[in-house]
C-alpha cells in the first residue's frame, strides 16, 4: 500500500491516535497525542474521525514524499513548513500531489507538531491502539518512532471542503503555564506549610522532559509519607521522590508507581505543559474534581463552537 | 476501605495499609464487581498490591455517578475466601548457568543453593500487580530467608524469561530489559506476547508456583540460554 514515504524522519515522530486504553491491566501505558488539542484539530480540520492516527513531530525535522493523493493539516508548535519548498501555512486544510515534498522545519514557538492527513494513516492497531510507545515497543511501525525509509499508509483521499482555523482560535505557545491539579492520591500527606510552598512557587523545565514525565525543579517539597505501595498512576500525577522536586507524569508513564503525589494536573493542561521547553516555568493550581469537571464540559463545548466558525478556503 | 480522587476522570480505592492475600481476593472481587455493573463508564482499572485505581470516561459520566456506584460495587467484599484466584504453575531451569545471584543470595542466608531453589518453590505466590513494563507482574511474598536487596548497580541487561528476587517480592522479566532484581533462574513460557490471546498467562489475584525442570526440558519448552 502506498501513502507517504519518510526521507528524513526528526527527532522524534511518532504515529499516534488518540491513546490506547482498557490495556492497563496487562502493564500497557496509554502513549497518544502530548498535545491532544493541537493533534485533534488537525483531524477536525479534514473532517477525519477523533480517533483517526496521524504523526506527533517531536521539535521537527521531518521530510516526507506523498505518494498518494491526499489532504493534509499540520497543527501544533509554530514550524516552517514547506511544501516543494513554498512555504505553507499551518492550522490551513491544504492538497498534496504523488511526487510532492512536505518538510516540517524545526519549531519555533512550542515543541510538539501535529500531521493529520485525509482518512488519517492506515495502521493495524495493537491492543485497540495504533499509538507508538517505543518503551514498549507498540504501536506504530514496529513499535518504534519514524525511520529514514518507512513508509505510512493512507488511502487516496481527498478533502471536500478546505477549512482554516482563525487565528484567535488558535493556542498560542509561550514559556510560562499555569497548571490545574486536582488534588487527591497521597495529597494530605504533605502539610499546609508544603503545600503552600508547592502551589506558591514557580517551577522550571529541567531537560529531563520526556513522554515518560516532565522533571521539574524548584523549591523542594517533602510529604510525611515513609514508604508506599505501588500503586495505579493516572495521567498527569505530580509524583514527589524524596529529592524533593515534582514530576509530573504523562502519557508513556508506567502504570504504576510506589512515590507520593499530590494530585494530578488535568488533560487540557498537560497538553500545555507538552508544548513547554526546558528552561520554562510553571506554577500549580489547586482545584476540585467537580471544577476540573466543569473546566473539561466548557472546553468542549468550545471546542464545539470554535468548529462552526471554521473559515473556508 | 477509602475512596479518595486521583485525577479528573480517576478515583483510587485503598482497601488496607498492607498488601496480603486477603486483601488481593477483595480486590479482585471489587474488579470483578465493577466490571459487572460499571462496565459502560470504566475506561482501565488498575488493580494493585492494596489499591484499585478506576478510570472512567468523562463522556458517559461523572465524578457524583461514578462514586455512587463505586460504593455499591464495593459493598459486602469482606470475608471473602482467599483462596480465589486460578492456580498458574511456571517452570524455571533453577542454576547458576541461568540464575547468576544465586550464590549471592545462598551465602547471605547461610544456605546452599539447591535449599534456596527449594525454598523458591516452597511458596504460594500472589499477582499483587501488574506494571513498570507490558507483563511484568509482581508476585509476593518471597520467604524471608531468601530476600534480597536490589542490586546497587542495574544490570543493562537481563534476559526474557528471568525469574527473580527483590526484597520480598519475586517476578519473571517478560522481556529483555535494564532490571536491578536478584536472577535465580529462566522461565521458558513467555510472560507477554503482543500476538497471542490472552498475552499474559497471569492476572492479578492469580497464585502462582514455582516448578524446577531440567535444563533439556527449558530447552525443549523454547527456552534459550
Amino acid at each position: 500500500m502506498s501513502g507517504f514515504l519518510v526521507r528524513q524522519p526528526g527527532l522524534l515522530s511518532l504515529l499516534q491516535d488518540r491513546g490506547r486504553y482498557g490495556a492497563h491491566n496487562l502493564g500497557l501505558t496509554t502513549g497518544g497525542p502530548l498535545d491532544f488539542v493541537a493533534f485533534d484539530w488537525a483531524n477536525r480540520l479534514l473532517g477525519n474521525a477523533i480517533n483517526a492516527t496521524g504523526l506527533e513531530v517531536s521539535f521537527g525535522g521531518l521530510t516526507l514524499e506523498a505518494e498518494v493523493e491526499s489532504s493534509f493539516v499540520i497543527t501544533g508548535a509554530v514550524a516552517p513548513c514547506k511544501l516543494n519548498g513554498e512555504t505553507i501555512a499551518q492550522w490551513h486544510t491544504l492538497d498534496i500531489h504523488a511526487g510532492d515534498k512536505l518538510e516540517i522545519g524545526f519549531a519555533s514557538q512550542g515543541t510538539r507538531v501535529y500531521l493529520a492527513v485525509s482518512g488519517g494513516f492506515d495502521i493495524s492497531p495493537s491492543f485497540g491502539s495504533s499509538s507508538t510507545v517505543v518503551r514498549e515497543k507498540i504501536g506504530g511501525i514496529h513499535g518504534d518512532k519514524l525511520q529514514a525509509g518507512d513508509r505510512l499508509p493512507c488511502g487516496n483521499v481527498k478533502a471536500i471542503r478546505h477549512y482554516r482555523l482563525g487565528a484567535a482560535d488558535r493556542p498560542a505557545y509561550g514559556d510560562f503555564a499555569s497548571l490545574r491539579i486536582v488534588l487527591g492520591y497521597q495529597q494530605a500527606a504533605f502539610d499546609p506549610t508544603q503545600q503552600w510552598r508547592f502551589f506558591n512557587s514557580r517551577y522550571r523545565l529541567t531537560d529531563r522532559c520526556d513522554r515518560m514525565g516532565f522533571r521539574l525543579e524548584g523549591e523542594t517539597v517533602h510529604s510525611n509519607m515513609v514508604g508506599m505501595l505501588s500503586e495505579g498512576i493516572c495521567h498527569g500525577a505530580v509524583q514527589i521522590p524524596a529529592d524533593g522536586q515534582p514530576i509530573v507524569l504523562m502519557n508513556d508513564r508506567q502504570t504504576i508507581g510506589g512515590y507520593p503525589k499530590i494530585g494530578s494536573v488535568i488533560p487540557l493542561d498537560t497538553a500545555r505543559l507538552a508544548q513547554l521547553s526546558p528552561g520554562s516555568e510553571v506554577r500549580f493550581e489547586a482545584i476540585s474534581i467537580e471544577q476540573a469537571h466543569n473546566i473539561h464540559c466548557l472546553e468542549q463545548a468550545r471546542f464545539e463552537r470554535s468548529s462552526l466558525r471554521l473559515e473556508r478556503i | 476501605m477509602r475512596i479518595e480522587v486521583a485525577g479528573q476522570n480517576a478515583f483510587i480505592v485503598y482497601f488496607a495499609d498492607q498488601a496480603s492475600a486477603a486483601v488481593s481476593a477483595q480486590i479482585q472481587a471489587a474488579v470483578n464487581n465493577i466490571l459487572a455493573t460499571m462496565q459502560d463508564c470504566i475506561v482501565d482499572l488498575v488493580p494493585s498490591y492494596a489499591s484499585l485505581l478506576v478510570i472512567f470516561d468523562l463522556e458517559r459520566s461523572d465524578c457524583f455517578a461514578v462514586k455512587r456506584q463505586l460504593r455499591g460495587a464495593l459493598s459486602g467484599l469482606e470475608n471473602l475466601a482467599t483462596t480465589a484466584g486460578e492456580l498458574i504453575t511456571l517452570p524455571v531451569y533453577y542454576s547458576t548457568e541461568s540464575g547468576p545471584d544465586l550464590e549471592i543470595i545462598a551465602k547471605r542466608g547461610s544456605l546452599s543453593v539447591d535449599q534456596v531453589i527449594e525454598i523458591h518453590q516452597l511458596q504460594e505466590y500472589r499477582v499483587y500487580a501488574i506494571g513498570f513494563a507490558p507483563g511484568f507482574a509482581y508476585l509476593g511474598e518471597v520467604d524471608e530467608r531468601i530476600a534480597a536487596p536490589r542490586l546497587a548497580t542495574p544490570r543493562q541487561k537481563v534476559p526474557r524469561g528471568a525469574v527473580a528476587i527483590a526484597d520480598r517480592q519475586t517476578a519473571v522479566y517478560p522481556a529483555v530489559s535494564p532490571g536491578g532484581w536478584n536472577l535465580i533462574g529462566l522461565c521458558p513460557t513467555r510472560m507477554f506476547d503482543p500476538e497471542r490471546d490472552p498475552s499474559m498467562p497471569v492476572k492479578v489475584g492469580d497464585r502462582i508456583r514455582f516448578e524446577a525442570i531440567s535444563r533439556e526440558d527449558f530447552i525443549a519448552r523454547g527456552g534459550v540460554l
